[in-house]
């Protein structure tokens, strides 16, 4: 049953990045020229309403379907390794025009290529891995 | 019901996106796809080659699953849902890429130059789109995170490292696109 949830979530999920046109290298480069408001709506209004949502179960201390508490976990603190960590992601995010959410969606829609940007995202979190100990965090 | 063939536009499908972040926090997990890269990993088995990827990789399948039902929605939502691949971006930006050599603008989905079949055996292809992929893997797991755990999760959590980590992210691809672009196309 927990599966068949996931499985929805994902569907949903799947549709609306491909849907909303968010899982296209087009609306990707867009953005970054700001000739488009889309995706700052998409990313704009989801997170406004995020911010209610969180602040609501913060607040009203909301159970999980399952009646446990709903747990957030502050991300630890440091700067380098987010602005470093996230200018890297942000080179590789304008030139394969998708993220790793869409880049799976863009699989199921028949684009072949793309699973050369799967596999190479999965390889460049191989090597993080192996030389995360020498990277400033 | 036609508008279901359309371009879904913001306000339709940023709150989408915030229900799936909800759903998520209410079935006790969190929204955040890059983790899966990790996963990914360690089922290879590179939980021999560096402490990072040790770890059960069980604990995650739900979100392996959720990645399963993101392959499907875009089944659906292309085969389906969609009358129209074109995606029609600003004019003005279709010119831009004419001009660096993308024909295809304002006319797919996806530029043919990159993601045609065709690009499996283009050299150049190959190495932007792997080069891109390995920047997008390296640096989600650097920053621990990407587009949905950060500019999503973190930022609706209020979270400071996130919104260091989505500067990031825009710094990096208006670098791309502003200065790179016109020396890779």
């Amino acid at each position: 049953m927990r599966t068949l949830i996931f499985l929805f979530i994902g569907i949903l999920f799947g549709i609306t990045m491909f849907k909303s046109e968010a899982a296209s290298w087009f609306r990707i480069y867009e953005m970054f020229k700001f000739e488009s408001f889309h995706m700052y709506g998409i990313i704009g209004s989801a997170l406004a309403i995020g911010i209610i949502v969180v602040q609501f179960i913060q607040r009203f201390k909301i159970k999980s379907f399952y009646g446990e508490e709903i747990k957030f976990y502050p991300k630890e603190k440091s700067f380098s390794r987010y602005i470093f960590g996230g200018i890297i992601f942000g080179l590789g995010w304008a030139l394969a025009g998708a993220c790793p959410g869409p880049m799976f969606t863009l699989v199921g829609v028949g684009f072949f290529p793309i699973t050369i940007v799967i596999i190479s995202s999965i390889i460049g979190t191989f090597i993080y891995g192996l030389f995360k100990n020498k990277l400033p965090h | 019901m036609n508008w279901i063939f359309e371009p879904w536009p913001w306000y339709i499908a940023g709150p989408i996106i915030a229900f799936i972040m909800f759903l998520l926090l209410m079935v006790g997990k969190s929204f955040g796809m890059s983790a899966n890269l990790r996963t990914i990993c360690t089922i290879c088995g590179a939980g021999n080659k560096a402490n990072f990827f040790k770890f059960d990789w069980k604990s995650q399948k739900w979100n392996l699953v959720v990645v399963i039902g993101a392959v499907i929605g875009g089944y659906i939502g292309s085969h389906y849902l969609t009358t129209e691949m074109a995606v029609a971006i600003n004019p003005d930006t279709i010119k831009d890429l004419n001009v660096l050599g993308f024909m295809s603008a304002g006319k797919s989905y996806l530029p043919d130059e990159l993601f045609d079949n065709s690009s499996l055996f283009k050299v150049k292809s190959i190495l932007i789109l792997s080069i891109g992929g390995f920047l997008v893997g390296f640096g989600a797991r650097y920053a621990g995170g990407c587009t949905s755990g950060h500019a999503i999760s973190g930022l609706s959590d209020l979270q400071l490292p996130s919104l260091i980590a989505v500067i990031g992210f825009f710094i990096g691809g208006l670098i791309m696109i502003h200065f790179l672009f016109p020396l890779i196309f």
